[in-house]
């Protein structure tokens, strides 16, 4: 492990700007392109580039494979919960003009909560596809 | 100046579709179809569509390159080579572009205003998304907004092909390889059972 | 111009070919995945074709212009999501693969054939 020194520096270097710009991509899709779907992935390839460089085992104690899994669940939820939030407030599913006053403001936190779902549940089940296939022991046989 | 590029980007993407096919080391395989998703994404950014140059690059060229390096790690990475004569794959394959190269004739020229796809729901998004959801990117507001349902539905497709990897892959292997044919003979008596099934 | 009009379309059909010629000739499994993504590719790039318009620019609206031709959002939304879920179902079938060498030793078409039929 120790004779990679300029790959492991590199990547603690450039892991902070990966997050940074999947952020960036996550709040600035409404305009430019960009949003949950391309964040989740670009966060998630944070992670995989760690796990990567730094071994299975370092980056599961960073980002446990069962908070990854409940990620991807929760993204779901957070989508679907967003519909339901609406219909409470007597609209219709995913309806977000009557999420506040202001239609426009509706739509804009609407979008927003969604996006939200759609990166969390895409980086959860990167993380967690790249973790079932990196676990995987080569048959010795 | 499009055009040139435009043609210079199809046409790359066919040779390295064409090198994808005929090498048979997997791991070149594999460091190619992640060329051909970025040449993808070159030519998405072409047709205006930036988005999905964006998902393009990150997830083609990135994320699934990652997971085809992970199962070469684990099965054998030098492809067979195809013993009997392709004779009739060939057959199909050329039937069935022969038809569809015909079919095009009856399309619409590419790029043309008036083409029967840009008449009907999009000029309204084009037109009325900036008021109705105050979002200068319609892609996004078609993709959050107009069509939140078909989105939910992607979310959910992606959460259950999740589902379906962990089911796969969580357990350990039962069966070791080699597997000759009396030990399976033996586990078929023993279980009474088909081992497959 | 009139020839550039269909080119998009036979490149598309081209890469459709290749894509389906891969699938069903190869008998590596991983081999055929990369020619199944090849396939998916050349359907996205049929639809990305149809929603350019020449001289539009992507679909970002441009404050306090008027009369600017954007390209058509719509194929931009389908294939967006499509991508995504290309991944996630890849990533299936090179789950099923793993498992199909773990119980045979081989992902080749022929050779997994042979040991059922030894059965």
């Amino acid at each position: 492990m120790d004779d990679r020194v300029i790959l492991r520096v590199g990547t603690k270097f450039l892991i902070p700007f990966i997050l940074l710009f999947a952020l960036y991509v996550q709040f600035h899709g409404d305009y430019g392109p960009g949003g949950g779907f391309q964040a989740g992935v670009i966060f998630a390839a944070a992670f995989v580039l760690y796990a990567l460089v730094y071994g299975l085992g370092h980056a599961k104690r960073v980002l446990p494979p069962l908070f990854a899994h409940t990620c991807s669940a929760l993204g779901v939820m957070i989508f679907a919960g967003t519909g339901v939030v609406t219909m409470l407030k007597g609209g219709l599913f995913l309806d977000y003009n009557v999420l506040l006053h202001d239609p426009h403001h509706g739509q804009h936190w609407g979008i927003f909560s969604v996006e939200f779902g759609v990166l969390v549940t895409v980086f959860g089940v990167m993380v967690s596809i790249f973790y079932a296939f990196a676990g995987r022991r080569r048959d010795e046989a | 100046m499009d055009a040139v590029v435009d043609i210079t980007v199809l046409a790359l993407l066919g040779v390295t579709a064409v090198a994808l096919l005929r090498i048979r080391n997997l791991v070149a395989v594999v460091m190619l179809s992640g060329i051909y998703s970025l040449l993808c994404a070159a030519l998405y950014t072409m047709l205006d569509a930036v988005d999905v140059a964006f998902t393009e690059a990150a997830v083609g060229a990135g994320i699934s390159t990652v997971l085809m390096l992970g199962t070469l790690s684990l099965v054998k990475r030098e492809e067979k080579k195809p013993a009997h004569r392709p004779i009739l794959p060939l057959f199909v394959v050329l039937v069935t572009g022969g038809v569809l190269i015909y079919g095009t004739s009856e399309m619409p020229p590419f790029g043309q205003a008036d083409n029967p796809a840009h008449l009907h729901v999009a000029p309204r998004y084009v037109e009325e998304s900036g008021h109705e959801i105050g979002m200068p990117n319609i892609v996004t507001s078609v993709l959050g907004s107009y069509r939140g349902y078909d989105t939910m539905g992607e979310t959910t497709v992606i959460f259950t092909a999740l589902v379906g990897v962990l089911l796969l892959l969580s357990t350990g292997p039962r069966n070791r390889r080699p597997w000759s044919a009396e030990e399976r003979k033996a586990d078929h008596d023993r279980a009474g059972t088909d081992p497959h099934g | 111009m009139r020839l550039l009009g269909y080119f998009n379309y036979w490149i598309v059909v081209v890469l459709m070919m290749v894509g389906f010629y891969t699938m069903i000739s190869r008998g590596n499994l991983v081999k055929k995945l990369v020619g199944l993504s090849v396939f998916q590719t050349s359907v996205m790039i049929l639809y990305i074709s149809l929603g350019k318009i020449f001289g539009g620019t992507a679909p970002i609206l441009l404050e306090g212009q008027e009369h600017v031709i954007y390209t058509n959002p719509i194929p931009s939304v389908l294939i967006l999501t499509a991508i995504v879920v290309g991944v996630a179902t890849l990533a299936v079938g090179l789950a099923l693969v793993v498992r199909i060498n773990e119980a045979y030793g081989t992902i080749e078409e022929d050779e997994i054939h042979q040991q059922d039929d030894v059965m």
